[in-house]
């Protein structure tokens, strides 16, 4: 028979994280714990020169003088940092050329998340620069980049081969002191990508990261740059799955972004790190801080589709600096069983005419607590600036939570602010709609949520945009017999 | 092609249909008439497979299947449709991937391929020119904006698209103007054959000048009180309710 709201409910919440899966890989690891030496450690194995390790150790100081946050609205056990091993690398120590020479173990992981070899060969167009556990293992289209002059690799890898780009703009969009998480970033990160566009140059083919957390209790400090200078464009894709685990494993990135003047940067996420079981029990702790700067003329555009992680605080911003520059956020969070997210944007507008939109499509199920807290900033000078935000929730279960938070601050009278906001429960009259014309009750589910969030999935790139509506089917599905 | 007998159910512990008997052979139109309330959605709903209603005694044949042990979509896949008193909207999800995916889950159900692009384009334009639906609303999302008007044409659209053997319209002539109520009749005559049936729920007789019942029954407090043909109609029409409710009483 058919399905009520409670029994759509409690099989929302009986969903088996699907791609839970662990790669036997060997690990080069460190000591577990947080001090100098494991700082010391991490930069030593890198290679690094001398006024990275200081970045790093300022970091650290900095970072012990903070105290971690607490007003996001997620609850959580607060991890212990000497418990977790900082830094960990996949055994082989030689780069891979092509495909054809990466482990097979690698690649068999590789076809779990959907990126076959067979998939890549075809999917011309996409370079992907997978990174297992914190060090890049393999990077290809390299050679078609090379003569554009586009610089796309590991950050462990700018830092040897490009050390003035990565020194002149790391820490300008974030600095080291910005937040407890950051900080903690900038001392012990590992690795990330570095991207680098030349003035003028538009990337013929979208980049693509896909990150992975490997070792169990691996603390997974990323760090991404990406430079878009004078005119260039640059459309970058992140996405992730995580295997199953136990213990809560923590996750926080950063990542920067700088568009100079007439420079356009959209950057896409699709996050699905392992949540946690459906009692809550494991999942990661997911604290990012992504940030972006614009400068005259410039546009960045952040386009995230969350379904993964315990706990989420992520909010990426735009400080839009140069006039006539433009700030975009598209959001879709999924939240079930017990995961709590705490995401949104800040929109700080400095130049004049600047404008920025915020669409936020938040979905709970099961016992979750989603939030949206969002800021839009109007300084002093920013005559005529324009902000647009809509933020949605939607409620799949009678236990879950939305809340929105949003936040304006205005100095200029000359601003114009629209806000709407509007919270609805998936409709049974929809569900039954569906179903009386023969559709199933979990297509009918996923058909619907895809529609609340169309306008954000029209943000992805194609080829993303279908891997994001699979797994928001898979983060919804119900195990319905 | 279905048989309903004795039909009880009620909703939140309150009896709606209290002993309901109807039979509708393939090829045959059957008008239900009634008073507000009387239970005419409750009858389509319950046919359909809402959940909400707990039928409490009696049965249903449809085709040879015990239809009340059949779920929602299966119903809908074994070729009931129901063209809703109120239809739903769907916001984000165009008419267009709607249908098809409706289609390719009847299809898949029958163990039929997945209808090609081509295919189904042809017959988007095929069935919409047969109910007059401008072809922009076919890419609209599901019912988002429509008029009244548009909405229950988009009902018959959507019958038409499905093919299926038994059809209920739940005053589906409620807001129309002439015009698409002539629209709306000519869909349904024009897709009527000898393998299907239509059961034309309405408060009017004025929809069925145009679609002419086989029979004709009054619905009155949760049972069919009164059979007839079509001069029952132009009757009720006439003398409205009261005398039913007069001669129901004096039983
Ligand atoms: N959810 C409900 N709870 C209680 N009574 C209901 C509910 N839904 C409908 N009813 C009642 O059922 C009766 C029949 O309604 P309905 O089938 O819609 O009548 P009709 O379509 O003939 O106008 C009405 O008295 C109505 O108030
Ligand atoms: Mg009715």
């Amino acid at each position: 028979m058919g399905y009520t709201e409670n029994e759509l409910a409690k099989d929302l919440e009986n969903q088996e994280y699907k791609f839970g899966f662990v790669t036997d890989i060997e690990s080069d690891k460190a000591p577990n714990g947080l001090n100098e030496d494991i700082i010391r450690f991490i930069s030593a194995k890198k290679n690094e020169p001398e006024w990275l390790l200081d970045h790093r150790l300022k970091a650290f100081a900095t970072w012990k003088t903070m105290t971690e946050p607490s007003w996001a609205h997620v609850h959580y056990t607060k991890p212990n940092m000497q418990e977790i091993c900082f830094y960990s690398a996949p055994k082989q120590t030689k780069k891979y050329e092509s495909w054809d020479d990466v482990d097979p173990e690698m690649k068999e992981t590789m076809k779990k998340l959907g990126i076959s070899m067979e998939e890549q060969k075809r999917l011309t167009g996409v370079a992907v620069d997978f990174v297992m556990d914190s060090v890049s293992v393999a990077t290809s289209f390299k050679s078609k980049l090379n003569e554009l002059g586009i610089i796309f690799c590991s950050f462990s890898e700018a830092v040897q081969e490009h050390p003035e780009l990565v020194r002149k703009h790391m820490g300008t969009v974030v600095p080291t002191s910005d937040n407890y998480y950051a900080a903690l970033n900038s001392a012990v990160f590992t690795d990330g990508s570095f991207c680098y566009i030349p003035k003028g140059v538009r990337c013929p083919m979208e980049l693509s990261t896909y990150f992975r957390i490997n070792e169990g209790g691996t603390g997974q400090f990323e760090r991404t740059l990406v430079v878009a200078d004078e005119g260039s464009y640059v459309s970058y894709l992140e996405g992730c799955t995580a295997p199953q685990r136990d213990e809560n494993q923590l996750h926080a990135a950063v990542v920067e972004l700088i568009a100079l003047e007439n420079a356009e940067i959209k950057y896409s996420t699709v996050q699905n790190w392992y949540p946690g079981n459906k009692e809550g029990i494991g999942g990661i702790f997911n604290f990012v801080t992504k940030r972006g700067i614009c400068e005259r003329n410039a546009k960045i555009s952040w386009t995230q589709v969350e379904t993964g992680s315990a706990v989420t605080w992520k909010y990426p911003s735009c400080i839009l600096k140069g006039d006539n520059s433009v700030g975009e956020f598209y959001s879709v969070a999924v939240t079930n069983n017990y995961q709590q997210a705490d995401t949104g944007t800040k929109m700080i507008h400095l130049g004049k005419n600047t404008k920025s939109t915020i669409i936020s499509k938040g979905i709970s199920a099961g016992k979750s607590q989603n939030s949206y807290r969002g800021l839009v900033q109007i300084h002093k000078n920013a005559t005529n600036a324009r902000n647009f935000s809509q933020c949605d929730s939607l409620l799949m279960s009678d236990e879950c939570g939305a809340h929105t938070f949003p936040y304006i601050e205005c100095k200029n009278s000359s601003a114009k602010i629209e806000h709407e906001a509007t919270t609805s429960k998936i409709g049974e009259d929809q569900i039954f709609y569906c179903q009386q014309r023969g559709i199933h009750i979990e297509k009918a589910i996923s058909l619907i949520v895809n529609g609340y969030c169309k306008e954000v999935l029209n943000q992805l790139p194609m080829e993303f945009a279908v891997e994001a509506q699979k797994l928001l089917e898979i983060s919804l599905e119900g195990s319905v017999g | 092609m279905i048989k309903i007998s004795n039909l009880h159910a009620s909703i939140n512990g309150k009896e709606i249909l209290k002993g309901l008997n109807l039979e509708v052979k393939a090829g045959e139109i059957h008008a239900i008439m009634g008073p507000n309330g009387a239970g005419k959605s409750t009858l389509a709903s319950v046919l359909a497979g809402r959940e909400e209603y707990e039928i409490t005694e009696g049965s249903v044949d449809f085709d040879g299947q015990d239809l009340l042990e059949l779920s929602t979509e299966d119903r809908a896949r074994e070729g009931l449709f129901l063209a809703f008193q109120y239809p739903i909207e769907i916001p984000g999800v165009s008419n267009i991937n709607f249908l098809r995916t409706s289609l390719n889950e009847i299809r898949d159900y029958k163990g039929e391929e997945q209808i090609s692009a081509k295919d189904f384009l042809a017959k988007v334009k095929e069935k919409s020119a047969l109910v007059e639906l401008d072809s922009k609303l076919a890419s609209r999302s599901v019912n988002e904006g429509f008029s009244g008007g548009e909405k229950k044409r988009n009902e018959i659209f959507q019958m038409a698209m499905l093919e299926p053997k038994l059809a209920i319209l739940d005053e589906t002539d409620s807001g129309l103007d002439i015009d698409a109520l002539r629209i709306v009749a000519n869909g349904v005559n024009k897709l009527k054959s000898d393998k299907n049936a239509t059961i034309v729920i309405t408060h009017y007789q004025r929809l069925l000048d145009y679609i002419i019942p086989d029979f004709v029954h009054v619905l009155y407090d949760g049972r069919i009180v009164k059979s007839g043909t079509k001069e029952l109609a132009l009757e009720l029409e006439e003398k409205g309710y009261d005398w039913i409710k007069a001669e129901v009483e004096a039983h």
